[in-house]
């Protein structure tokens, strides 16, 4: 049952689109793929190919920013002591409760501000680092990383910042890994806010390519189905190879939320 | 190891300074400064670490949120030159706009048939895969693909299952002996494909989370239950569901949040020349679609939409508190009767 949707994406992406109109319905793939991607690539209206990119580029981005910012923030509030550090953490813990809708209108009149509506730099900035990413970076680094490691190198005279760098950060990995790729999922399969602010058709995410495909008087559904596979596609092999990862962080991550 | 290190350094050994020349060597001016930096260093940097959340925050979360407000307080044409404050005139407004109360029809009947079940089903999931089974990996595998796949994809997928004529949802149907079903033009049949599309994507997301709860249940609560005669189904209802509470507290309450949001799904289910509208008499147009409709075009009224995100917020916190409350009072009948 949760596969065959999927199954079936890739099937119809590989025939013609006569396929949808079938009956009964074919269940193995046909030889039409390559066409299909040609015609794909080639519509006037989805620009598929600036989505893919564009789409690369804002995940790609966000990802790297909140691992880095992430697990900087992680370790001080799992390592280090300072003033106002509990009440600072509830407050991140706080912004996570708080649904996205709320902020979308001022957000979009924000960016109309700074002009960067239509630009993927009003997609990228405001996620940059997430509260999630800062409060996940904490827990696992309150475990995995050893305090008398840390003492020890302050004692060797390292600065906090080589600390991080040479002892906290090599820890960090495993959760540094599930978080960028929880991260660069979200990015990638994200509607409501690119749909907001991405206005221009020219220059969508890949999302927004799908959705302009599907939208059409006249669908021609192979196509359309090819390029949610191709959207897909990425994720599913980050998925197959990471997969034990993925679904390690996501019950651990549970558990202790 | 690590405690021989800090021996080493501790001040006034000898030995330290036989083995790490180098870092004894510099002269006491050339000390004090380092000291003070070093200092300096463990006092600020964590603030420095932090900082770029609550930077970004500040400016791209807590801002817009208080200006939402502030906003809905105005009569915020976005076309209009002047922005006249009206006080809660757009919340009155609201509670008499029948589309406005369409949408949370919608969006609580959608909840409520997507999320219940989802629910049932990913406990039930959870239960079997607690079991010792073979290929476990690739069973959590299966049952999480639907997550990664973005709601886009899944959205027009399903559309095409449940389209009317060539969908593969009425051909099946129509093999057992059904009528074909007007899945989009109907309000409950809207409200159904779009449930599903949410529980295809969801169910194996809570069932995992589930399943990591059910592992660190003790297994000598179940032996002595079962020594004691209890039933498989009895052990489920008695040593499982309550010592899961806070596991489904917290399900329940993320699918609160996630469903009463819904906008994707139901946006790409509908399509045509105004989809945001969700069908032509609006069978399936959620609150976010709602709001997006008034706050975006056609109407670019700001102050409108503002208004209507903060009635959905208030929605979630009471529907959310709901839930908790009637959780808490399901656990505690049947700890009595136990």
């Amino acid at each position: 049952m949760s596969i065959f949707p999927i199954y079936w994406m890739f099937v119809v992406a590989t025939r013609s689109s006569d396929a949808m109109g079938q009956i009964p319905p074919p269940l193995t793939p046909g030889g039409n793929l390559p066409g299909n991607i040609e015609r794909l690539f080639n519509n006037p209206d989805a620009y598929f190919l600036t989505g893919m990119i564009n789409s690369a580029i804002v995940a790609g981005t966000v990802t790297f920013s909140v691992v880095l910012f992430s697990s900087l923030a992680g370790f001080a509030f799992a390592k280090l002591r300072f003033k106002g550090s509990n009440a600072l953490l509830l407050v991140i813990i706080a912004t996570m409760m708080v649904p996205t809708q709320l902020g979308v209108i001022p957000l979009y009149m924000l960016m109309s501000q700074l002009d960067w509506n239509d630009r993927l730099a009003a997609v990228i900035v405001p996620a940059l680092v997430t509260g999630f990413g800062v409060f996940l970076m904490r827990q696992y680094a309150s475990q995995a990383v050893s305090t008398e490691l840390i003492e020890a190198a302050r004692v060797d005279g390292c600065s906090t910042l080589r600390i991080y760098w040479n002892v906290v950060l090599p820890a960090l990995r495993p959760a540094a890994a599930v978080l960028g790729l929880l991260t660069f999922m979200t990015m990638w399969n994200d509607f409501l806010w690119p749909y907001a602010v991405l206005n221009d058709p020219e220059n969508p995410t890949v999302q927004l390519s799908l959705r302009a495909l599907s939208n059409g008087y006249y669908n021609d559904m192979s196509q359309v189905f090819t390029g949610t596979a191709l959207a897909t596609l990425p994720l599913l092999i980050v998925f197959i190879i990471f997969g034990r990862q993925i679904i390690g962080g996501i019950m651990e991550g549970a558990v202790k939320a | 190891m690590t405690a021989g290190r800090v021996a080493q350094v501790e001040p006034g050994q000898p030995a330290a300074d036989a083995t790490r020349p180098a870092r004894r060597q510099p002269e006491p001016p050339h000390r004090r400064p380092r000291l003070w930096l070093a200092r300096l260093d463990t006092k600020a940097s964590p603030y420095l670490y932090i900082a770029p959340f609550f930077v970004l925050f500040a400016i791209f979360g807590a801002y817009p949120l208080g200006y939402t407000f502030w906003v809905s307080l105005h009569d915020w044409d976005l076309l209009a030159a002047e922005h006249p404050f009206v006080g809660f005139d757009n919340y009155s407004r609201l509670l008499g706009d029948g589309d406005f109360w369409n949408s949370v029809l919608n969006t609580l009947g959608i909840f409520v048939i997507s999320t219940v079940p989802q629910l049932l089903l990913a406990l039930w999931l959870a239960h079997l895969l607690n079991r010792q089974l073979r290929a476990r990996t690739s069973f959590r595998m299966s049952i999480l693909i639907p997550n990664i796949t973005s709601t886009a994809a899944v959205a027009i997928v399903f559309g095409q299952l449940f389209s009317r004529e060539f969908g593969m949802i009425n051909w099946a149907l129509d093999l057992v002996g059904i009528d074909a079903i007007d899945w989009r033009n109907t309000r409950f049949g809207a409200w159904v494909a779009i449930s599903t599309m949410v529980d295809w994507r969801w169910t194996g997301y809570n069932a995992l989370i589930f399943l990591a709860a059910m592992q660190s249940i003790p297994k000598d609560l179940y032996e002595s239950a079962a020594i004691d005669g209890a039933s498989p189904v009895r052990q489920f209802w008695s040593i499982t569901v309550p010592m899961l509470r806070p596991t489904i507290v917290f399900c329940v309450i993320i699918s609160t949040i996630g469903g009463l949001q819904l906008f994707t799904e139901p946006l790409l289910f509908n399509s045509g020349p105004n989809p945001i509208r969700g069908g032509p008499l609006r069978e399936s147009q959620t609150m976010t679609m709602y709001m997006f409709e008034n706050a975006f075009a056609p109407h670019f009224n700001f102050g409108y939409g503002s208004a209507i995100a903060w009635m959905l917020f208030a929605l979630i916190v009471v529907i959310s508190l709901i839930n908790v409350l009637v959780i808490r009072r399901l656990g505690n009948s049947t700890r009595k009767q136990g």
